[in-house]
């Protein structure tokens, strides 16, 4: 038994078979099982080392050699995949209550199953590959068979396909970078390839569009479970490429590309949040400034900036999944998630309403909720570095900020005659209570996340040393 | 020499295979084009590949290009285009066709340079049929003209990317892609066509 059939195979192939099946509640077990399994094969299981159950013991191996080349998955990697798989585990379960269980049991552990391998694929290069391998695996997910194909999910394939050649090619440059140092030609050519190629699979400006639009025409629940496993995938490639490359990672105008990128990222995104009149595209928005932070936390010198990256990424997740989960709701209710059209629901869904404006919230970086202390990291050291760049990041929270109150505008305000109710299911408000609570959990003792993100830079060899 | 013949020759015949795809709008001389197309693919690559690996390529191309097939020839009649070409904008098509085979043919030499042994025939085939297949994706939003599209871009860089790396397990990934683009198409397009018929 090796490390990568355990977390890359068997999510694929429960996954496949999980496509038989046709209740929600049976999909929703299935896939939150399976993860919460996973999770706790994570946190137990040493690698490379025996196991003993009385007589018996069992080695699970790093390593598993396909055609030629090794998928390794070593014990510095477990926090990652506990964290990954216990977050997936959440997605599954909430599916149930947003109706897309059937849909996002298979398809999310085939996904989840190919990033965890582009994750443990050596050279790491290749995991540009396994990367839009999920991408094609997203496409049915995304959209449902009496659905016409939206410009969201044409434009999604089509960027997403288009950055693995950037990065499959920048790879093979940076390589002729380390060898012969000097040339600048060549170095110029890997470094925009590069950059090209993260632009699309990151979604960093301008080629973003297509994340407003699947939040219009797709189940937001899906959306939100894609915005929150792709971008980590692909932001731990990124770093890969830092941590191998010397160059890139002392290079001045790598450092600064990433910021005025994750700058751009983050005011433009905070700015089109502020002025939004649909609540789909509000939350598409947001998840845009989410790659912004990550960015910014990497052109931090990397002791700092790499614990950030990390302790970003409970709070996103939690936000992304609370977010998506009430607009689901509010969305199987309502024939449009534009503001005219939910007015007041939180006289009928309070505990809908209070999930997305404590996403929201959380993501503008409101003191006392999830989002907070891995923002006042960001903000501090970056302010720190460049008082400019301080400056913008304040833009973009604050029109992250604005989307939230003019969102808590529209839901609160309702006619006076309107009785309070809570027309949510107790599935849905076991699920939303439980987010709620980990946004003030996760506000108040962000330490409690420290034992697994501690250890989670461990998986680099040069960065954060 | 004979080597140097042919490979010219299966540029031009890729020259000609992705401006059909880029002028012609039926569908069953647009998949035919296609399967020319990986043809020439599989030589190209053939300069650098065993010819297992790039056999693999090939058949994972046709694959592709089978899967839209039976796909669209069991679609309701309505979804077929009555037209076979392109009713506006041909000679922009035809000028950028001629942009997409200049720019080729100015790069070559300069990927050959950076790539040495490379070959300019390889050369100027993936950065031909990455060029119209980029040129494709900007011109259209029609499903099966995006992944024909997208299959035509790929196939440059594959063609690119032989010359640089050897790898099976990236032989065999990028089949895959290739595959499962033919799959992702063919289901876009019965969703599309259901939507239609309803």
């Amino acid at each position: 038994m090796s490390a990568p059939v355990i977390w890359i195979f068997i999510p694929i192939i429960v996954g496949s078979a999980s496509l038989l099946i046709s209740r929600e509640r049976v999909a929703a077990i299935v896939g939150g099982g399976t993860a919460l399994i996973l999770t706790g094969a994570a946190l137990i299981v040493p690698i490379d080392e025996a196991l003993g159950f009385g007589s018996f013991s069992l080695k699970v191996a790093s390593s598993f050699q396909i055609l030629g080349r090794n998928l390794t998955l070593e014990s510095s990697e477990m926090p990652l995949l506990a964290i990954l798989f216990g977050a997936a585990a959440v997605w599954f379960i909430g599916a149930e209550s947003a109706g897309v269980a059937r849909r996002l049991t298979p398809f999310g552990l085939i996904i989840t199953g190919l990033l965890v391998g582009s994750i443990a694929v050596q050279p790491f290069l290749y995991a540009a590959l396994l990367i839009e391998l999920s991408v094609l695996a997203a496409v049915p997910l995304l959209l449902p068979s009496d659905q016409i194909p939206s410009r969201g999910v044409i434009r999604f394939l089509i960027y997403q396909t288009l950055g693995m050649p950037f990065i499959l090619i920048a790879g093979w440059l940076s390589t002729g970078v380390e060898a012969s140092p000097g040339d600048l030609a060549l170095t110029v050519q890997s470094a925009t390839m590069l950059g090209v190629g993260f632009a699309f699979l990151l979604a960093i400006f301008p080629t973003y569009s297509w994340i407003p639009l699947l939040m219009e025409d797709s189940s937001p629940y899906v959306v939100g479970f894609l915005l929150w496993l792709l971008p980590t995938a692909t932001s731990i490639l990124g770093m890969s490429f830092l941590d191998r490359y010397e160059w890139l990672r002392t290079s001045v105008q790598v450092i600064a590309a990433l910021r005025v990128a994750g700058l751009v990222m983050v005011v433009s995104g905070g700015i089109w949040t502020a002025f939004q009149h649909h609540m789909g595209r509000l939350m598409a928005f947001a998840a845009v400034t989410e790659t912004g932070f990550i960015l910014l936390s990497l052109s931090l010198d990397s002791v700092t900036g790499l614990p950030i990256v990390f302790l970003l990424l409970i709070p996103r997740g939690l936000a992304l999944a609370v977010w998506a989960l009430s607009l689901s709701i509010i969305d199987s209710k309502k024939k449009s998630l534009r503001f005219p059209a939910v007015h007041g629901m939180a006289r009928t869904y309070p505990l809908a309403a209070a999930g997305m404006i404590l996403s929201a919230l959380s993501m503008a970086g409101f003191p006392l909720l999830a989002g907070f202390p891995p923002r006042l990291a960001l903000w501090s050291n970056l302010a720190q570095q460049s008082l400019s760049a301080g400056f913008w990041l304040l833009i973009g929270f604050l029109g992250l900020a604005t989307g939230a109150i003019r969102m808590l505008a529209v839901l609160v305000t309702a006619d006076e005659k309107t009785a309070w109710a809570s027309e949510e299911s107790w599935a849905q408000r076991g699920m939303l209570g439980i987010g709620i609570i980990g946004f003030l959990i996760f506000g108040l003792f962000p330490q409690i996340a420290n034992p697994i993100l501690d250890k989670l830079p461990l998986m680099f060899q040069h960065l954060g040393h | 020499m004979i080597v140097a013949i042919v490979s010219w020759t299966v540029v031009a015949g890729l020259l000609i295979t992705s401006a059909g795809l880029l002028l012609y709008r039926d569908w069953r001389w647009g998949l035919a084009l296609l399967v020319g197309q990986y043809a020439g693919v599989f030589w190209l690559v053939l300069q650098h590949w065993p010819l297992g690996m790039a056999a693999a390529k090939l058949v994972g191309g046709w694959m592709a290009a089978a899967s839209l097939g039976i796909t669209l020839l069991n679609l309701p009649q309505q979804a077929d285009p009555v037209e076979k070409y392109w009713t506006q904008g041909r000679a922009f098509r035809l000028f950028m066709v001629g942009m997409a085979a200049l720019l080729a043919a100015a790069a070559a030499p300069s990927i050959e340079a950076m790539l040495p042994g490379t070959g300019i025939p390889v050369a100027m085939g993936g950065i031909l049929l990455t060029a119209m297949g980029l040129l494709q994706l900007g011109m259209t939003t029609q499903v099966l003209r995006v992944i024909l599209g997208l299959l035509t871009a790929l196939s440059g860089f594959e063609i690119l990317y032989a010359a640089m790396e050897g790898s099976s397990l990236v032989a065999g990934l990028l089949v895959v892609v290739n595959l499962g683009l033919g799959l992702v198409g063919a289901y876009l397009l019965i969703v599309a066509s259901a939507e239609k018929t309803e």
